[in-house]
């Protein structure tokens, strides 16, 4: 299937992802190719086969809900880009 | 010593001919010798090594002892640990120190093991030929102007070149296989839930396994033994008890069931793989083993499942990376928005922002059936498949790629790229284990074989591999630029 610029950019968007204007080009051609790989699978009827999420079928382990960690917050904070008073520093969400 | 087997050292250290200290040194400086030409390392842990080699031989001083303790290794810069910087080949994680260990990190330090340091990689795993890493190319050990093969290829180089006894890697779709196959080293993909994911940059979670990159089957075996098991950590591991794998390397191959997929032997596979691979199967019916063909029907549909499967999969893990907590973040955003898309987009590569953008369309409304459900109603033709092969034989082999390493920047078309792991990708759809060992070399470069088995029959695969290295030497050749640069024999 072929994506036009307008779907591209609508992808891109809902990944949160920016492609500049000469970007564009070249990026819908790449998915497109890609696309055209994929489809080969469309060939294949498969109406009755059931979907396989996980090689292995298995369930899901389940815990006591203990807390098991320690509490590392200052450290982890330290690796972020920006911070202050114990909080994440974002730009402005509103006015 | 330094082109010696894990097994090899590993004698040598209890026997107290060499010392932890010196086969350490011996690696650092053979890494600042070469590492330079190759690019294998991102992160070299001088220091640290050192101080773990000496406590190795303390330990060993005071009657510890055990296969891999005092044995230096690298690690695929894809498993977090501690307090070293941790990148995943991407400037999104240029400066990450991880705060904690990978469980299979914890594993091998509790083993004794000795950190050397953290090798290339393509960036978030994505790539097939180690060129999609933000801190550059890493280079064929057997011939420079040749890709290594990846994602794992930093790790296969350095195992290649004696920059490390042994090294890890992870397999998302061949990961582990085509790297060790380009570089004529021991590759393998365990069953998936062998091995903790958990510390291990999420890539795809349903297809994404670590496994040993090494000298030999027997090596390979030393440390799966070190890294499989349940961890609690990870939902998807597996509870089951871990076998020793070398117990079962010497067993005879008589009557044993290979098959061979005619599917792996058709069209685009080239002349010389396809001889070397033969050749290796009539020294399997030396050895006893009994040849039958098998038909795995839909495997020429694994590499368009793949790439719905593992990019929806990567969509979701790498939504993550947002410039918030940790990682990259662009200069000056001016609203969130803005911060966000600029912090991904300076911060991902091509290739990565590409399978986002795959991921993302498959996944989004409208196309979820299309694509992503179509994908796993694939993903199970593919598993019946093998499920139907493995009812008739022990084993299945066929080449691991198509050809040998082609050279650095002759393929930049990514679907051709996404192609070179046809033989691949359907073994980490079924989550099967599977390893590649060296069959052969041509026009200077080393081939692969592949060898795939029944779930948890990783004991098995390695009983085969290591049959056929008792019985050739192809896992013992070397680049004649790295023999030279031995200054040994």
């Amino acid at each position: 299937m072929a994506l036009d610029k307008t779907e591209v950019e609508k992808i891109a968007h809902l990944a949160r992802l920016h492609i500049s204007e000469s970007e564009t080009h070249e990026v819908t051609t790449r998915i497109t190719d890609i696309l055209a790989l994929i489809d080969q699978m469309q060939s294949v009827d498969t109406d009755a086969v059931e979907p396989l999420a996980h090689p292995l079928d298995l369930v899901q382990r389940l815990r006591a809900d203990k807390i098991t960690e320690e509490n590392q917050r200052d450290k982890l904070q330290q690796l972020a880009p920006a911070s202050e008073d114990g909080l994440y520093l974002v730009p402005k969400v509103l006015d | 010593m330094i082109n010696s087997t894990v097994a090899e050292i590993s004698a040598a250290l209890a026997a107290g001919d060499i010392s932890s200290v010196e086969i350490t040194q011996a690696y650092l400086d053979r890494i600042a010798t070469l590492n330079g030409e190759l690019n294998a390392f991102i992160t070299v842990c001088e220091d640290s090594a050192l101080l773990a080699a000496k406590a190795a031989d303390e330990a060993r001083a005071n009657g510890l002892d055990s296969p891999l303790l005092g044995i230096p290794l690298a690690h695929k810069d894809i498993f977090c640990t501690k307090d070293i910087l941790t990148t995943c080949g991407s400037r999104m994680l240029h400066d990450f120190v991880s705060p904690y260990n990978a469980t299979v990190v914890e594993r091998f330090n509790d083993a004794g093991t000795v950190l050397l340091g953290k090798t290339n990689m393509d960036e978030f795993a994505m790539g097939s030929s180690n060129e999609t890493s933000f801190f550059g190319d890493v280079k064929n050990p057997w011939n420079t102007e040749y890709v290594p093969g990846g994602s794992s290829g930093g790790s296969a180089a350095a195992v290649a070149a004696d920059l490390c006894a042994m090294a890890t890697g992870t397999d998302t779709g061949g990961s582990i296989r085509q790297p060790a196959a380009f570089c004529g080293v021991t590759g393998m993909k365990p069953s998936y839930g062998r091995v903790s994911r958990w510390g291990m940059i999420a890539f795809a979670s349903s297809l994404d396994q670590a496994g040993p990159l090494a000298k030999s089957a027997e090596d390979a075996a030393l440390m799966l033994n070190v890294m499989s098991g349940l961890d609690k950590k990870d939902s998807t591991s597996i509870d089951r008890p871990v076998e020793d794998f070398t117990a079962s390397l010497n067993q005879p191959l008589k009557g044993i069931r290979i098959g061979v997929p005619k599917q792996h032997f058709a069209e685009g596979l080239s002349r010389e793989v396809e001889q070397a691979v033969s050749a290796a199967l009539t020294e399997y019916e030396k050895l006893g083993a009994i040849i039958k063909e098998v038909d795995l029907t839909n495997s020429h549909l694994s590499v368009s499942a793949y790439y719905v499967v593992a990019p929806a999969e990567a969509s979701a893990n790498l939504s993550r990376y947002d410039g918030v907590r940790y990682g990259y973040r662009c200069e000056d955003p001016v609203n969130l928005e803005d911060m966000y898309k600029r912090t991904r987009s300076e911060g991902f590569g091509e290739e990565v922002k590409r399978r986002i953008m795959i991921g993302t369309y498959a996944l989004s409304a409208g196309f979820y059936e299309a694509y992503y459900r179509k994908a796993q109603k694939i993903r199970r033709l593919i598993k019946d498949d093998f499920d139907r092969a493995f009812t008739e034989v022990d084993v299945i082999i066929g080449p691991t790629s198509p050809h040998t390493a082609f050279k650095l920047g002759s393929k930049s078309d990514p679907v051709s790229m996404y192609l070179e792991d046809i033989y691949t990708i359907a073994v980490n759809l079924a989550g099967l284990p599977a390893a590649s060992i060296p069959v052969g070399i041509a026009n200077g470069l080393p081939m692969g074989m592949q060898i795939i088995g029944k779930y948890f029959d990783e004991a098995k695969i390695l009983n085969v591999a290591h049959q056929f290295q008792q019985h050739t030497d192809w896992h013992k050749q070397k680049s004649p630029a790295i023999t030279a640069a031995n200054g040994e024999s």
